[in-house]
């Protein structure tokens, strides 16, 4: 089973001509991933390493039946990856691409509702199933197959906590890499019902940080609709405060964004909160041992 | 870790007097003014414009009113006196180095308008009250009613509806007032769209004792991303104003935000050096900075990000805190190394390696065997040894 990504998974990768888009999507191949395509337009009949490559995603779902697309491609292109891939009938479409304005992720977001398009990023690392599937640039030897569900909004911290569980001896069902954009394509409450509903995940690690409120309508979420345990950590408790955005930014969120009031409203809730990446893997071990 | 202590909001925020210009562009009325960066100049803008004026310093920290940089002037004299009081000064860290001199204007009323990036809801948010002038924050604690919120669907943009709804809502009952504010509205959303903005705010929204409704304030904020396609936006960035070492900072490519203590921090990442940052304070130290390599980090980012964080006096150990993916843990050591060669380092410098290439690394900086390299090979052990190091 896992989440999002397995061995059902067709994968085209928008930007695969590029040289990011070349190293990961091979990186990704030889993890088991089964990558079908590349898109490049005007580079259509080409082929990287066995890879045939499309000018169109249409092309790719056609001709060798791609579900999932891989967006490579530079920031000012990436929205329009996106659409094309969308409009292609791709069902999950994951954005590694930094970088992309937050006006058109506003409008994106808005686009996808009611689509049944699942899009993950930008700004993310992408989502691997150890032993199944990996799309992206997480380095997949350093998690093992396992019952851990892990969300994060960050990268390389999510390594570092991958890492640490895997030192305790826990593996994972699927690291969900969500991106640490203003707005991303699905938020943390989106993929806990992934993981909720997926028989391999016996317990989930979000990974949240300073801003915005999504870790707070996650722990709304967890407490309501839950049945797994769910561990947390925050990262950013020693940022300074810094120049405000005016006097709107506050009002609006209606949460301060800052890691202490993250981690309140998700004790409130019977959360347990990490104080760090350790910790919070000896939590989920504990939670393991039962 | 920049604006509004959150890595994820990277934007721009412009002056007063830049925000007034994208507003005069976008067709929302501005009072006449002037860019003096010195009272002569400030006496000749006086002079150009027609007293009285308002000298008003050009800071990117609010407060500046009743820290006495807003000053009227009933004469040339008065301006330049007025200008050379307020240029120098300090507020709040910042100091004045612009002062923008404005047409004085009568004000029979104040209102408040803004746009906002409202990431919660993922839509763009107008925010109207009567009650402007003051901080909206106590409006919207005081008076919650007296705050008319919006939002708007971004694909399908702003409609007259939205602006009739604003001010009628918010009480507006002067026809001509209701007409004027609901044609700011509407172009306060296009220029809000227009310029990739994070927040556009009018505060206050002053009407005149001729029924004149004009933009008396500007807090302008643009989203770093789009910066691309804003050339004439990115310009606007004030280097003067900001922190030099940040300055040297955005110039290498290295993300930096200075803090106040003794232990440096490198990491790989936003969130692991968020992190790592976090537990240089967990373990009893105080951290000296939060400096992100980024995604790639080859030897000449590390050499660049080292010469950022030493040039802070303050620094007396650094902790490394690198877990590779795309970087690769060889070339952070191979930067290390240069960077400690070329500059000299003599401060301590702990080191904790994982991920790709983590072995190659940590040999090549064992066989250096250097007396200030310190290896790790935990992050919590790693900012344990660094805030030993810095006591």
């Amino acid at each position: 089973m896992a989440v999002l990504v397995d061995t059902e998974t067709r994968l085209v990768v928008q930007g695969l001509t590029g040289s990011e888009g070349r190293f990961h999507g091979l990186r990704n191949r030889s993890h088991g991933t089964n990558v079908v395509a590349g898109v490049t337009p005007g580079k259509g009949g080409q082929d990287v390493e066995g890879i045939p490559v499309f000018d169109t995603v249409a092309a790719a779902v056609s001709e060798v039946g791609a579900n999932t697309a891989m967006v490579f491609v530079p920031a000012p292109f990436a929205t329009d990856a996106m659409y094309e891939a969308i409009d292609a009938g791709i069902e999950t479409v994951i954005c590694i691409t930094e970088g992309v304005p937050a006006h058109e992720m506003l409008r994106i977001h808005a686009f996808i509702q009611g689509h049944g398009v699942r899009l993950i990023g930008p700004n993310c690392p992408g989502v691997l199933s150890p032993g199944k599937a990996n799309v992206g640039i997480i380095p997949a030897e350093i998690f093992r197959e396992g019952s851990v569900g892990l969300v994060s909004r960050s990268g390389t911290l999510t390594y570092q906590i991958g890492h640490e569980l895997t030192q305790l001896g826990l593996g994972n069902s699927t690291i969900v890499g969500i991106g640490g954009d203003p707005i991303v394509g699905s938020s943390f409450l989106e993929i806990l019902a992934l993981f909720e509903a997926d028989p391999q995940t016996e317990q989930v690690v979000m990974v949240g940080e300073i801003g915005g409120d999504e870790e707070e309508k996650a722990a709304a979420f967890i407490e309501g609709e839950m049945t797994k345990p769910v561990v947390a950590y925050i990262a950013g408790f020693t940022a300074p405060p810094g120049k405000t955005m005016g006097h709107a930014g506050a009002i609006i969120s209606g949460s301060a964004g800052t890691a202490q009031a993250k981690k309140d409203a998700l004790e409130a809730r019977g959360i347990r909160v990490g104080t760090t990446p350790t910790e919070t893997a000896q939590l989920v071990a504990e939670i393991a041992r039962g | 870790m920049p604006s509004g202590g959150d890595r994820l909001a990277r934007a721009l925020d412009l002056h007063e007097y830049q925000g007034k210009e994208l507003f005069r562009r976008h067709g929302i009325p501005v009072s006449d003014g002037l860019l003096a960066t010195s009272p002569a100049e400030a006496r000749a803008a006086a002079e150009s414009i027609g007293c009285p004026v308002v000298v008003k310093a050009q800071v990117l920290i609010g407060g500046r009113g009743k820290a006495g940089g807003i000053k009227r002037a009933g004469s040339t004299d008065e301006a330049e006196a007025r200008a050379s009081e307020i240029l120098g000064m300090d507020i709040r860290g910042h100091t004045v180095t612009k002062v923008w001199i404005e047409r004085a204007s009568d004000i029979a009323r104040e209102y408040y308008l803004s746009l906002t990036f409202d990431r919660s809801a993922k839509k763009p948010l107008f925010m109207f009250t009567t009650q402007g002038g003051v901080d909206i924050e106590e409006v919207a604690a005081t008076s919650p009613a007296a705050l008319v919120k919006l939002h708007v669907d971004p694909l399908e943009g702003c409609h007259p509806w939205h602006a009739r709804r604003l001010v009628y809502q918010g009480g507006v009952s002067d026809a001509s007032e209701q007409k004027q504010i609901a044609a700011i509205a509407v172009k306060l959303y296009d220029a809000f769209v227009c310029s990739d903005a994070m927040l556009c705010e009018i505060n206050p929204l002053i009407v005149t004792p001729e029924g004149e409704v004009r933009a008396l304030d500007s807090k302008f904020t643009v989203d770093d991303n789009a910066l691309f396609r804003h050339a004439d936006v990115a310009e606007m960035r004030d280097v003067a104003g900001s922190d030099p070492l940040e300055v040297l900072a955005r110039e290498k490519g290295v993300t930096y935000v200075k803090l106040d203590g003794e232990v440096g921090v490198l990491g790989n990442g936003a969130g692991l050096t968020m992190s790592s940052v976090d537990v240089v304070t967990f373990v009893g130290g105080r951290p000296a900075n939060f400096c992100d390599l980024g995604g790639g980090g080859d030897a000449q980012g590390v050499v660049d990000a080292l010469e950022v964080i030493t040039r802070d006096a303050q620094v007396r150990s650094i902790f490394f805190n690198i877990f590779g993916g795309i970087t690769r843990c060889d070339e952070v050591a191979r930067g290390i190394l240069q960077a400690v060669g070329q500059m000299g380092l003599e401060q301590q410098i702990v080191v904790r390696l994982d991920g790709t290439n983590a072995e190659e690394g940590r040999r090549i900086l064992g066989e250096a065997a250097l007396p200030n390299l310190h290896a790790e090979t935990t992050m919590l052990d790693g900012a344990r040894r660094a805030v030993e190091l810095a006591a």
